[in-house]
C-alpha cells in the first residue's frame, strides 16, 4: 500500500493492538506468574501481580512429587513418534499423487480428507475395545498408532502442497543429464523439499502434542502425556493453583516456542492450502 | 512423462498411506455401525444380542439427547460468533500498521498452542473461581457481585474457553486473507469518498467471504467434537447444562459401559459431522482446481 501514514494513526494503533493482544495473552502470562508463586499468595486477593517473593520451590515439587518426567518422555516419544511415523508414510505419498498425478489423485486427496472429518467418538468405542483386547490401553505404541492416522491426511496434505511448488522441469532436466531415481530423489529433490518436510514435521508435532481426546481416553497411569497429566489437577481437593501453574507452562512452553516459529505454515496446513 | 513404470511406482509409493487409512476408516466404523444393533454392555458379558433400532430408538428419544444436540449447537455457534467477529476485527487491527506488529501477532496467536486441559483448568480456576479468582476480584474492585462462572453460566463459560482457544485460528486466516487485497483497490474506493464503513461493507466483506467459509466449516468440525475442556472442568454438568454429544458418547461407553447405545450415538454424531465435512470438502475440491 503506497498510502503514508500518519504518526499519529501509528500511535493509536499502536496502543489499540498491545492492549488487544495483552488481553489475549493474559491467561499465559498469569499461570507464567502464578507458577512462580507459593500457594498462599498463588490464591491471595488482591492478586499479586509482580511483587511477591518468587520461587522455584513448586516447579521441584512437581517433578519430585508426580514423576513428571516421566510424562514429558510420554508426550516427545508421542508426538515426536507419530509424526516421524505419519512421514514416513505422507512423503512417498504425497511425492506420488505431486509428481506423477493421475485423474484420481485428486479424489484419493479427497477421500484423505474425509477421513478426518470423522468425529473421534464416532469410532471410540470399537478403538477402546480394540485397544482392550490387544493389550494397547495404556501403552505409547497404542498411542502413536492412533495419532499417526489422525495427523496422516494434514500430513499428506500439507507436503502435497509443498512439493506441488517444485518445479517439474528442474525434474526433467536432471533427467536428461541420466540421473537415475534414486539420483534425482536424494540429490535432487530432496535439498528443495526439506523446508516443507521440516514446517510439516512442526505443525504435526504441536497437535500432536496438544491432542486431547485420544491422549485422556485410551491411557491411565503408564503412558499418559501431559495432557492427562495436567488434566488429574481437575480433581477438586484443594486448590494447587501454583502447582498447576508450574506443570501448565512446562508443558506449552516448549510447544508454544516451537508454534510461534512456525505461523506461517499454520494458516496452510489447518486449511488444507485452502488459505494460503 | 507418466510412464507406465513411474505409474506403478506411483501407485507402489502411494499405498502404504491410502490402505492404512482406509482401514482405519472402515474398520472401527463398520464395528461401531456393528454394535450399534446389539444390546450390548461390558458389565453384562455374554447377553449380546440383535435389537434391530432399538439402540437408535432410546438414543433419538432420550431427552439428554435433545439437551445434548442443543448444547452442541450452542457450543458450535457461541464459539462461531465469536471468533468469526473477533477474528475480523482483530485481523483489521493487526492489518494496520504499527510499532511492535511482530511481537503483538505473536501474542494474539499464542492460545492456540495452549493445550485443552490447561486452557480449561487454568480458565476455570485462576480466572474464573467466585472467590480467588481474577474475574471475581475485578468484579469486586468495581462493587460488582462476582459471577459463579461455571454454577450460573456454565455452558457460557465453556463457550469463553474454546472461544479464547479458537480466536487466534480465525484471525491468522483471516489476516492472511486480508493481506492479499488489492491496496490500489482501497485507495480508488476512498479517492471516490467511500467512507471506512462502506469501504468495509463492499470491498473488505466479500473479499473475506471465502476465508469466512473455510474458518466456520473447518472450526465446526473441531466444535462439535469439544471433549476435553468438558471433561476437566464441569464432567458434564451441573446436571446435563455442558453435555454435548460427543461427552454423552463418552459417558454412555465408558461410564455407563454400554456398547450398543454408544454406537448408536457415534453414528449419529459421524451423520451430523458429514453433513458439514459435505460443504468443506466441496469448497476445498474447488479450490484445488483453480
Amino acid at each position: 500500500m503506497a498510502r503514508s501514514v500518519t504518526t499519529q494513526r501509528k500511535l493509536i494503533f499502536t496502543i489499540i493492538g498491545w492492549s488487544i493482544g495483552f488481553l489475549i495473552f493474559f491467561p499465559i502470562l498469569w499461570t507464567f506468574l502464578t507458577s512462580f508463586k507459593t500457594e498462599g499468595t498463588a490464591v491471595a486477593t488482591p492478586p499479586q501481580f509482580l511483587f511477591f517473593d518468587w520461587t522455584l520451590e513448586n516447579y521441584h515439587e512437581v517433578q519430585s512429587r508426580s514423576d513428571y518426567g516421566k510424562h514429558v518422555m510420554n508426550s516427545i516419544v508421542i508426538s515426536v513418534g507419530s509424526t516421524l511415523l505419519g512421514l514416513a508414510l505422507a512423503i512417498p505419498a504425497a511425492w506420488a499423487m505431486a509428481f506423477s498425478p493421475t485423474k484420481r489423485t485428486k479424489d484419493i486427496l479427497m477421500w484423505m480428507l474425509s477421513t478426518k472429518m470423522m468425529p473421534s467418538v464416532g469410532v471410540l468405542v470399537p478403538l477402546y475395545l480394540i485397544f482392550r483386547d490387544w493389550g494397547l490401553l495404556d501403552s505409547r505404541l497404542g498411542l502413536v498408532a492412533v495419532l499417526t492416522m489422525i495427523n496422516l491426511p494434514i500430513i499428506v496434505w500439507m507436503l502435497y502442497t509443498y512439493f506441488k511448488e517444485i518445479p517439474g522441469e528442474i525434474l526433467e532436466a536432471a533427467r536428461m543429464d541420466g540421473a537415475s531415481l534414486m539420483k534425482e530423489i536424494v540429490y535432487v529433490l530432496t535439498p528443495m523439499a526439506i523446508p516443507g518436510i521440516a514446517s510439516t514435521m512442526l505443525l504435526n508435532i504441536i497437535l500432536a502434542w496438544n491432542e486431547a481426546f485420544w491422549t485422556l481416553n485410551l491411557t491411565a497411569a503408564n503412558a499418559a502425556p501431559l495432557t492427562a497429566f495436567i488434566a488429574s489437577y481437575s480433581s477438586p481437593e484443594g486448590l494447587f493453583w501454583a502447582k498447576l501453574s508450574a506443570a501448565s507452562t512446562m508443558a506449552i512452553a516448549p510447544i508454544l516456542i516451537m508454534g510461534w516459529f512456525s505461523q506461517k505454515q499454520l494458516v496452510r496446513g489447518l486449511t488444507f492450502g485452502a488459505v494460503k | 512423462m507418466a510412464t507406465l513404470q513411474t505409474r506403478a511406482t506411483a501407485r507402489l509409493m502411494m499405498s502404504p498411506a491410502v490402505i492404512l487409512l482406509f482401514l482405519w476408516m472402515i474398520v472401527p466404523l463398520v464395528m461401531t455401525l456393528y454394535f450399534s444393533f446389539l444390546r450390548y454392555n461390558l458389565l453384562m458379558p455374554g447377553t449380546e444380542e440383535y435389537v434391530g433400532f432399538l439402540n437408535y430408538q432410546y438414543f433419538l428419544t432420550d431427552p439428554a439427547f435433545f439437551t445434548a444436540l442443543g448444547n452442541t449447537l450452542l457450543l458450535v455457534g457461541g464459539t462461531l460468533l465469536i471468533t468469526v467477529i473477533g477474528g475480523i476485527l482483530l485481523a483489521i487491527v493487526l492489518d494496520q500498521p504499527f510499532w511492535g506488529q511482530g511481537i503483538v501477532r505473536l501474542l494474539v496467536i499464542a492460545p492456540f498452542f495452549v493445550m485443552p486441559t490447561v486452557s480449561a483448568l487454568v480458565w476455570k480456576n485462576m480466572l474464573m473461581h467466585p472467590v480467588n479468582g481474577l474475574f471475581a476480584w475485578i468484579a469486586r474492585s468495581f462493587g460488582f457481585q462476582p459471577v459463579d462462572w461455571f454454577a450460573q453460566v456454565p455452558l457460557f463459560s465453556i463457550i469463553l474457553i474454546v472461544a479464547w482457544q479458537w480466536l487466534p485460528f480465525a484471525t491468522l486466516i483471516l489476516l492472511t486473507a486480508l493481506q492479499s487485497l488489492d491496496g490500489e483497490q482501497i485507495e480508488a474506493a476512498e479517492m471516490d469518498g467511500a467512507g471506512p464503513l462502506s469501504r468495509f461493507i463492499y470491498l473488505v466483506l466479500p473479499h473475506l467471504s471465502r476465508a469466512i467459509t473455510v474458518v466456520v466449516l473447518i472450526q465446526t468440525i473441531f466444535l462439535l467434537s469439544v471433549f476435553a475442556e468438558i471433561l476437566v472442568t464441569t464432567n458434564g454438568g451441573p446436571g446435563l447444562q455442558t453435555t454435548n454429544i460427543a461427552y454423552l458418547i463418552y459417558s454412555q461407553a465408558l461410564l455407563q459401559f454400554d456398547v450398543g447405545g454408544a454406537s448408536a450415538g457415534g453414528i449419529v454424531a459421524v451423520i451430523l459431522a458429514n453433513i458439514v465435512a459435505f460443504f468443506l470438502i466441496r469448497l476445498i475440491g474447488k479450490n484445488l482446481e483453480r
